[in-house]
């Protein structure tokens, strides 16, 4: 704990220290002196503390190290090259990489803005059509004839329902 | 319509007159989203990229703020064509250097661009000349929400919007604002505004975003964060802490004037002098004139409907709209004297200045 600290970038002793609060929240970066000269923390016209935030935040020894997102073959090596994300479905894959980021970059960890309703809608529906669908060939399969008519029913009605709700607003 | 003749039809930034103010050149919004079960453009092969631009052209096709709309390819477009509507703030830089299936939809007033395949397979765009951040929003969540009708978002009810990078979670949204702050600079103050700025988790960058010089006093400050905090939130944190510029701006006008107005009409007749009788102009000595004839209207030394006259000035003196002005390619001191030429015919008629000592509005 007595040692100097160290520089978020590299692992020469820091010696510009910077603090940002938003909305009583504390964010700190440790730099030396090459990297804050680097990053532009000097220059008036403007750094970003998030992109600091994010790259220093990318050291390895977790959990996901060995993992793949299996919807894009994405790994943990490839986010360090890149600082992007190969797909959606890899916030789940890297969660354990992902939250503890989240803290320092973001004023808080959880959503709290727009929900595209329209497209969730959309979805549970369609997951339920999935469902159906194969419900009605085992039931088939299985000679059970009346369950069968019941899921084709329902099938029916639900496509319907879809239709009226992917119509163009205008 | 093709690109070529939106570029020479009325812009927003361009040619409105109705909502320029001082200080807050423009105002941006930008909602970065995604289509689920799909990887993000910098992770997708060729034939991805080429289909989710299909599936979003189709889909913006049919939105109301669309209908009048431009689309091209960013492999259609020519180096000039990208460099002119990176000047005119419509596509980014990134995406003007994008590999196949990159692409923009940008609609006629060249208030909305939706730029496909860039960092995320939508950046959508809402610009308004003027303070306008309640006008760009509602502007911006109802094409949003017209989009999300056609479209699946990538979306987790933790996260919010699923983006390729982790710094736009959550809204997905940058606000911001452009701000002409001649008087903070030439006082030295700009750097401690920075600061101050930074500590209350908003970002300043130069005209053209990250990396770019801030010539002509022009400086573009938005929000940091995007996670844990609504749309609303954010634009109301962000209004804030732009009203607070504007005032400190303000008072670090009365006060040159108050101190130093000879020093200060000085820098502004003379700035008119060079303008009505250059011939080699670069442009970032022309916005450097350019943004002390603006500091000049807000100061009543010239009138208040010269104003539209320096905004647009301000986007045709960039280097690829001199280009565009004529067939052969230029080097880049030709396009110096061209500048002159035109800045020359544009001030031959301008206003004349009027310094008094209570010149304040």
């Amino acid at each position: 704990m007595a040692s100097p600290l160290k520089c978020d970038l590299c692992s020469n002793q820091a010696t510009v220290h910077l603090t940002q609060i938003v909305n009583n929240k504390v964010h700190k970066v440790d730099l030396c002196e090459s990297c804050a000269q680097a990053k532009g923390v000097t220059d008036p016209s403007g750094f970003s503390l998030a992109d600091l935030l994010l790259k220093a935040s990318l050291n390895p020894d977790n959990a996901t190290a060995g993992a793949r997102c299996e919807q894009c073959g994405f790994t943990q090596n490839d986010f360090k090259k890149h600082g992007r994300f190969g797909c959606p479905q890899c916030y789940e894959t890297f969660s354990s990489l992902v939250e503890p980021m989240l803290d320092n970059m973001h004023k808080g960890t959880a959503h709290t803005g727009k929900v595209p309703q329209k497209s969730l809608e959309r979805k549970t529906l369609h997951d339920r059509l999935g469902e159906l669908e194969s419900n009605l060939d085992d039931a088939v399969k299985t000679e059970r004839f009346e369950d069968a008519a019941r899921f084709r029913d329902e099938i029916q009605q639900l496509k319907q329902a879809f239709e009226q709700h992917s119509k163009p607003a205008r | 319509m093709t690109i070529a003749s939106l570029l020479s039809t009325p812009s927003e930034l361009t040619d409105t007159a109705s909502s320029k103010c001082p200080i807050v050149l423009m105002t941006r919004i930008r909602l970065a989203r995604n289509l689920a079960g799909r990887s993000f453009p910098g992770w997708s092969r060729e034939a991805q990229r080429a289909e989710v631009l299909e599936v979003c052209r189709e889909a913006l096709a049919g939105t109301a703020p669309m209908k009048r709309s431009v689309k091209a390819a960013v492999s259609e477009l020519t180096d000039l064509q990208k460099q002119i509507l990176v000047e005119r703030h419509l596509i980014s830089r990134e995406l003007s250097g994008s590999k196949d299936g990159a692409g923009v939809v940008i609609n006629k007033d060249q208030t909305v661009s939706v730029m496909i395949n860039e960092e995320d397979h939508l950046r959508i765009q809402v610009l308004r000349a003027g303070f306008q951040l309640k006008k760009a929003w509602s502007v911006i969540n109802a094409l949003d929400s017209e989009l999300e009708e056609r479209l699946d978002y990538a979306y987790s009810a933790k996260l919010g919007y699923l983006t390729a990078c982790p710094t736009n979670l959550g809204t997905g949204m940058r606000a911001s604002a452009m701000m002409h702050l001649p008087a903070l600079v030439i006082s030295g103050q700009m750097e401690k505004v920075v600061r101050a700025v930074n500590q209350l988790g908003m970002v300043v960058r130069g005209l053209f975003g990250e990396g770019s010089d801030a010539s002509g006093s022009i400086f573009q400050i938005s929000n940091q964060t995007t996670l844990g905090e609504s749309e609303e939130e954010i634009l109301k944190r962000l209004g804030s802490v732009l009203e607070s510029i504007i005032e400190h701006e303000l008072n670090a006008r009365a006060k040159l004037i108050e101190t130093d107005a000879p020093k200060l009409h000085d820098k502004i007749g003379r700035a008119y002098g060079i303008l009505q009788n250059s011939h080699l102009l670069t442009s970032s000595e022309a916005m450097n004139l350019l943004s002390l004839l603006r500091l000049g209207i807000d100061l009543s030394v010239f009138p208040e409907d010269c104003r539209t006259i320096i905004d647009r000035l301000f986007i045709e003196a960039q280097p690829g709209h001199i280009q565009n002005t004529v067939q052969h390619d230029l080097e880049s001191v030709q396009r110096d004297a061209l500048r002159a030429d035109k800045l020359r015919t544009e001030f031959a008629t301008f206003a004349k200045p009027t310094f008094t000592i209570n010149g304040q509005n």
